[in-house]
């Protein structure tokens, strides 16, 4: 297992570097320069202009200011960004819990609602029930987020006036954030309805974040439940007489169970896609937002360092999934 | 357990509930400001929500127009030869009192002087306490090239020594890096080690303080009690970030905010409509234009320029692009401006006698690049569609036209070589509000090569703006403008195409909001309606 962990580990290096380099070519391969943005269609003097570069060590050979940046970021200095002045890594850790806070909403949402469709429809497949689940799940997996927020807005903020528009929280609750996440900061503040208030701003954000990953759980699920309700353990299990419910509940999910995680585990990408476009719509203050907006001001070391900080953490997050297999399936880990 | 708390948790907020209900305004802005030091930027979106509420400045604009009045000066003298400015300071003005600082002493010249030299002397303990500041608006208004010096007479009394004369100097003390900072609040921050701060924390002399900024998300500030106007009507200010235009409409119909900026033009009708609502608008200070390059034949010729300027349709342009939110422009600076010549005539679009001007000049199969801006400005918001109108416009009268397009550092960049390709489609939004910022910025020959896009020096044009420049009497420099105009539409460097509406749509709730010609977003002296 040691021996697994470190192999894991090793190729982890290699990853990093390869990001590091991509997130450090593909910004400066954009047409665009930072320096001439800062002053937008007023003219920067040549003079001016050289002394902007030099002092961001911008007019330094590629490779040199590669090097540089990658020793900085091994001893945990991402940069500070063109636009705030602010350290990245600063900037990363006032934001993240917010999208944080958002996904993983959104993923309960996707899962609870998700996996309970995908069984019904496998089980009642080819009735209208299976062509409405599957209908619905295919609608909301080509739905245009963009389109899909503004809708629910419209319809929900706008008409009915259920929910509020956009934000974390109403104007009216006003206290410093302790942990960064809304739902734990608004009960720690003890004011009055200031929980309730952050629950209603999360409720459309989540549904439009976790409409994807629902609809692809809930058609990963039935299609794993269909061929696992083929087997022949499965017609013993019904053959011998067990109740349908502890047929499908136990004998059967537990198996199709194995590709729908591997699933879930892959829509944490596509949540962190997702959240560009959510965030926007919600006014919602993540690193979703911030990432988008620093492409336009071509803010390098925002894109570099968020780009690097993101990718690190995923790559945490499968070495920890990949650890898991190793733990649950003896065959993978030798 | 989990239910206990949460029930601890609800009993706890009942008690603390039940704070005095205050009037707070929210305003839905645009943006996230970049930092709190407006002497570092240059984005509209950092001065509404740094410069406005939190600061004064020496002078300041009156509100609704682009004059200046007093504000941290009481007086101000310039010497017979428009070299020096004299500053009497007001007496008693108190910096605010906050949960980070707390002042000891008014302000006085001291903190004038320094709130300057940290952008002209590089020796200045201030002048690179944020890694990258570069004091971007102070150097772009060729600020360190103007001042000799600036001297303490005595306490109360600042002095400006110019290089040369400059009439428009004390419009350039109204902009936002005029903005007067505590030198006090900045010695103690260096004492801690902490000189970051002054530009998230900011500490000024304006109406409202600053509580808290929560990344993207909020900003909170308070009416500051001790505000030399005296204390503001609305208790608290909140700007409610909200990036998306269609959303912060959402939120001003939900009641979730009371006043926002820019909204789509596609929405502005419904807004009217709406008895919620009331909807303030006025002509941006903005123009935009098509400048063509010419020191490139057949543009060279004044001919060819002028026929190609009767050729477009340019209410065509502002119903497409605009909706109708825009006005057709006739001279390079926008009419809420002093000095505008409004006698003057515009070219009358007539496809035909264009074509026969055009032949008449002698020139046949023309075909010209028309260059589109990738991004939306305030004062053109589509301009791949403005171009496609004009070539439109153009196939009309034999023109072949080919709309190209750059990035948009790259097309500032590109544009700005003399030896350009083609026509271009660019714009400018006013600093300080004085014509000078229009016609000697952009057209002056000083600016060949650089900000005046169509490489046009004009000798008799360039005499008139620089003998306004040195001028400090208003009615000698508006007579000079009026001529430079007259010249610039004779000589056609550019076909001024459009000035921008300037929609503001408000709860019926606000009172006193007054627009800025300026663009400025400010809520001093705004109530609401409980």
């Amino acid at each position: 297992m040691l021996r697994f962990f470190f192999g894991r580990l090793a190729v982890l290096i290699p990853t990093f570097i390869g990001v590091s380099i991509v997130a450090f070519a593909f910004i400066r391969l954009l047409p665009g320069d930072p320096v001439q943005l800062m002053s937008g269609e007023r003219v920067m003097s040549p003079e001016r202009y050289e002394k902007i570069s030099h002092e961001l060590g911008y007019d330094r050979p590629i490779v040199i200011q590669y090097l540089d940046y990658l020793g900085n970021v091994l001893t945990g200095d991402f940069g500070r960004s063109l636009t705030t002045k602010e350290p990245v890594l600063t900037i990363f850790a006032k934001l993240f819990p917010a999208t944080l806070e958002l996904s993983l909403c959104a993923i309960i949402f996707a899962v609870v609602l998700g996996i309970p469709a995908g069984i019904i429809a496998a089980v009642r497949r080819g009735t209208v029930i299976d062509q409405t689940v599957m209908g619905t799940a295919l609608i909301g997996y080509s739905m245009p987020i963009f389109w899909w927020g503004l809708l629910l807005i419209i319809l929900f903020s706008g008409v009915l006036q259920w929910t509020p528009v956009s934000g974390r929280i109403s104007f009216s609750y006003f206290f410093q954030p302790v942990t960064g996440f809304m739902l734990i900061d608004s009960l720690i503040s003890g004011q009055k309805g200031a929980f309730k208030s952050a629950v209603s701003h999360l409720i459309l954000p989540t549904i439009v974040l976790g409409t994807i990953p629902l609809a692809v759980i809930a058609r990963q699920t039935r299609s794993a439940m269909l061929e696992v309700l083929g087997e022949d353990y499965v017609r013993t299990a019904r053959a011998k007489g067990l109740p349908p419910l502890r047929v499908i509940g136990v004998h059967a999910l537990r198996n199709a169970m194995i590709p729908v995680v591997t699933t879930i585990g892959l829509q944490v990408g596509v949540m962190l896609a997702g959240a560009i476009l959510t965030e926007s719509i919600f006014s919602w203050p993540g690193i979703g937002k911030w990432m988008v907006d620093s492409v336009f001001k071509r803010d390098y070391p925002v894109i570099q360092g968020g780009l690097l900080i993101i990718a690190s953490i995923i790559m945490v997050v499968n070495l920890i999934v990949d650890l898991l297999y190793g733990l649950i399936n003896p065959r993978i880990r030798h | 357990m989990k239910k206990l708390s949460f029930a601890a948790a609800l009993l706890a907020a009942t008690v603390l509930s039940g704070a005095a209900s205050a009037k707070t305004l929210v305003y839905c802005s645009e943006g996230s400001p970049e930092g709190f030091d407006p002497a570092l930027y240059t984005a509209g979106t950092t001065f509404d929500a740094s410069s406005r509420p939190v600061y004064n400045r020496l002078v300041e604009f009156k509100p609704g127009t682009t004059e200046i009045e007093p504000g941290l000066a009481e007086s101000y003298e310039i010497s017979d030869d428009g070299l020096q400015y004299t500053f009497k300071l007001r007496p008693g003005v108190k910096f605010q009192t906050t949960d980070f600082f707390t002042p000891t002493r008014t302000m006085n010249a001291d903190d004038v002087i320094f709130s300057f030299e940290r952008q002209l002397k590089a020796d200045n303990p201030y002048n690179q306490y944020v890694t990258g500041g570069a004091w971007e608006y102070f150097a772009g208004m060729g600020m360190p090239d103007l001042i000799a010096s600036i001297d303490k007479v005595d306490d109360m009394t600042v002095r400006f020594v110019l290089k040369q004369k400059e009439a428009p100097f004390l419009t350039n003390l109204g902009m936002d890096f005029g903005s007067i900072v505590s030198k006090e609040y900045a010695d103690k921050l260096a004492e801690a080690n902490t000189k970051e701060q002054l530009n998230q924390k900011p500490v000024g002399t304006g109406p409202f303080q600053f509580v808290d900024y929560q990344l993207d998300a909020r900003i909170q500030y308070k009416a500051n009690p001790d505000y030399w106007k005296g204390k503001e009507k609305i208790d608290d200010l909140v700007f409610a970030i909200t990036k998306e235009a269609s959303v912060r409409y959402q939120k001003l119909q939900a009641g979730e905010c009371h006043v926002m900026p820019y909204p789509a033009s596609a929405d502005v009708a419904a807004m009217k409509a709406d008895p919620n609502l009331q909807v303030m608008e006025e002509a941006g200070l903005n123009v935009a234009y098509l400048a063509f390059n010419t020191l490139q034949p057949p543009f060279d010729k004044t001919e060819v320029r002028k026929a190609i300027a009767g050729a477009i349709n340019k209410q065509a342009i502002v119903d497409a692009v605009f909706q109708g939110a825009a006005q057709v422009a006739k001279n390079p600076m926008p009419p809420t401006m002093w000095g505008y010549n409004d006698a003057i005539e515009d070219d009358k679009y007539d496809p035909a006698a264009a074509k026969a001007a055009l032949e008449a000049a002698g020139v046949k199969d023309l075909k010209m690049k028309v260059w589109a801006m990738p991004v939306a400005r305030p004062y053109m918001l589509d301009a791949r569609r403005a171009a496609e109108v004009i070539q439109a416009d153009l196939a009309a009268i034999g023109v072949t036209a080919e709309v190209v397009t750059y990035e948009w550092a790259e097309y500032l960049e590109r544009s700005k070589a003399k030896d350009r390709d083609g026509a271009v489609i660019l714009g400018w939004t006013g600093d300080n509000g004085d014509p000078d910022n229009f016609l000697h910025t952009l057209l002056g020959c000083a600016a060949v090569g650089g900000n005046n896009r169509a490489q046009w020096c004009n000798e008799e044009f360039d005499k008139l703006v620089n003998a306004a420049k040195l001028s400090t009497d208003q009615a000698e420099r508006t007579k000079l403008y009026e001529e430079a105009q007259v010249v610039f539409k004779r000589e056609a460097p550019w076909v001024t195409l459009d000035h921008s509406v300037v929609v503001m749509p408000m709860s019926k709730k606000v009172s006193g909001y007054v627009m800025s010609p300026l663009g400025h977003h400010a809520f001093s002296g705004v109530d609401i309606a409980e």
